[in-house]
């Protein structure tokens, strides 16, 4: 089964089993994967589950929409050149794993 | 004495979230939720979005998992009201006849959709929008050919309005003054957010009150306007406000207008009872008045403020409000809270679909409405935790950066 793995800022990882389609966000959530806030559940309009993609999994998410792109300008922890909402990034069909990196802080 | 815990009235977004911080700030007494509804807390925004649209499905906007209340040791008590609280024994009752004691008592009791007491009120077909019951019954009932009447153009009721014509459906939204969103946003956006509806084929009535309803066998059929008017329905969404659930708190002797009246850190006339939320009046540091407000930010960030003193990191309640609403095509965003009459200063072009509100109430920037310009809208946070910092000519010269001036020269 694919899944997505979430890096913790100490590196502690752990990785969640998920179906295509499930999202970064939701399966934190869902989960009780820590760090990931998601306060407007998922409706891109809080940037509070402002993830950074690992290199490695790139390749696989569509870019960052407009108004991702505007709302990454405000996540807490700072942007990156990796950085994405976790509620926009779904796990695509035909791959193995997403990784993400949790930021050390959302609000 | 072992301390007694704390126990949360409210299973919302706010009760949850005391909960859930409680545990994030490291608090390891007991943590008790009780709430009305059957099931586990959920998100409320989107029973009028992408729930009503049939986008999410129920498991999607639960806060949590079960597991996640058995792993952080929260005891949720579901479809369970609390009757009574005895302050000075520290206990709350239940409508089971339970009684349970208390160290802390956070009041997250959220509100109700005000219904309208006119004749024919009785008949089924008529409805609010608040709970996930609400919305199943709503769902249920928009199919084709039903024609929809929603009394009131509020967020609500316009967010109901354009997905049931989404579905094809006749709707006709009424409204007693003489716009849309008229307590939430200026004329500039809430005629550029109707006119998109319009253009989708929603049918406003304004300056329009509903005074009645027809039915027959017991369902409505109709809705009776001042114009003297009955228009045809087979389903009626009200949407007209909500009243605070201030009944507990009212009959334990807090003080209540409007609201549950809580000081700038969240505190009521008891010093062991908290209100935050939907629920709660409180002092904002942005208003002279005192002001209660309904939205996700508000039940959020009060309810971490309350989390944070119970365990120990003790300050005063000063969160920049924002809310924000799914419009048809058009995503409105809004930080900070104006008045009626406060002056508008247009950011940017409105034939782009693209454009701010900025709002000023004595040279001070009290809210900015953002249309489909997110980085506006997260750029107006932090202004108005600092409202001096811009002026109205700088509000809308497009060609000054809004974060430049978040930052103080």
């Amino acid at each position: 089964m694919p899944q997505i793995t979430y890096v913790q800022p100490d590196g502690t990882r752990r990785s969640i089993a998920v179906n295509p389609g499930a999202t970064v966000m939701l399966t934190a959530v869902a989960n009780g994967v820590e760090g990931i806030v998601a306060e407007c559940g998922g409706a891109a309009m809080c940037a509070t589950c402002h993830i950074y993609l690992d290199e490695a999994s790139q390749p696989f998410v569509p870019p960052v929409s407009e108004v991702e792109n505007e709302m990454l300008e405000s996540a807490a922890a700072g942007r990156r050149e990796n950085s994405r909402l976790g509620c926009q990034i779904a796990m695509p069909a035909g791959v193995d794993e997403i990784i993400v990196h949790v930021p050390t802080h959302q609000v | 004495m072992q301390d007694a815990g704390v126990i949360i009235v409210g299973s919302g977004q706010g009760g949850f979230q005391v909960a859930a911080s409680l545990r994030d700030d490291n608090y390891v007494g007991l943590i008790t939720v009780i709430g009305e509804e059957p099931g586990l807390p959920y998100q409320r925004p989107p029973l009028s979005k992408s729930f009503l649209s049939s986008k999410a499905q129920p498991g999607q906007i639960e806060l949590r998992p079960a597991a996640f209340y058995a792993e952080k040791n929260i005891k949720v008590i579901t479809a369970q009201r609390v009757t009574t609280i005895d302050r000075a024994a520290r206990r709350v009752t239940l409508a089971s006849g339970a009684s349970l004691p208390y160290g802390h008592l956070v009041l997250a009791t959220g509100a109700r959709a005000r219904m309208p007491p006119i004749p024919g009120a009785e008949l089924r077909g008529i409805v609010g929008l608040r709970t996930l019951a609400d919305a199943e019954l709503l769902i249920a009932r928009l199919q084709p050919g039903c024609r929809v009447v929603i009394v009131g153009a509020g967020f609500i009721g316009l967010e109901v309005a354009v997905i049931a014509r989404d579905k094809a459906l006749d709707v006709r939204v009424l409204e007693f003054t003489e716009r849309v969103l008229k307590r939430s946003v200026s004329a500039t956006s809430a005629d550029f957010l109707a006119s998109a509806l319009m253009q989708r084929g929603v049918k406003f009535s304004v300056n329009t009150c509903a005074t009645g309803y027809t039915g027959s066998g017991g369902r409505v059929t109709g809705v009776i306007t001042s114009q003297g008017e009955t228009v045809p329905a087979d389903l009626v969404v009200i949407g007209i406000g909500v009243e605070p659930n201030v009944d507990l708190a009212s009959e334990a002797g807090l003080q209540v207008q409007d609201g549950i009246v809580v000081n700038e850190r969240l505190i009521t006339s008891d010093p062991l009872i908290s209100a935050i939320g939907d629920c709660a009046r409180f002092p904002a540091l942005y208003s002279d008045a005192l002001l209660r407000l309904e939205s996700v930010q508000n039940a959020v960030d009060q309810a971490r403020c309350v989390a944070a003193r119970i365990a120990g990191k003790d300050a005063p309640y000063a969160k920049v409000p924002w809310f924000w609403s799914d419009q048809g095509p058009n995503r409105l965003q809004i930080a900070g809270v104006a008045q009626a009459d406060d002056f508008a200063v247009l950011r940017g072009d409105i034939s782009t679909t693209k454009f701010s509100v900025f709002r000023f109430r004595a040279g001070r920037l009290t809210a900015v409405e953002s249309i489909n310009s997110a980085g506006d809208h997260m750029a107006s946070r932090k202004l108005l935790a600092n409202p001096a910092c811009i002026s109205p000519e700088q509000a809308a010269d497009t060609s000054l950066k809004l974060a430049a001036l978040t930052v103080a020269p």
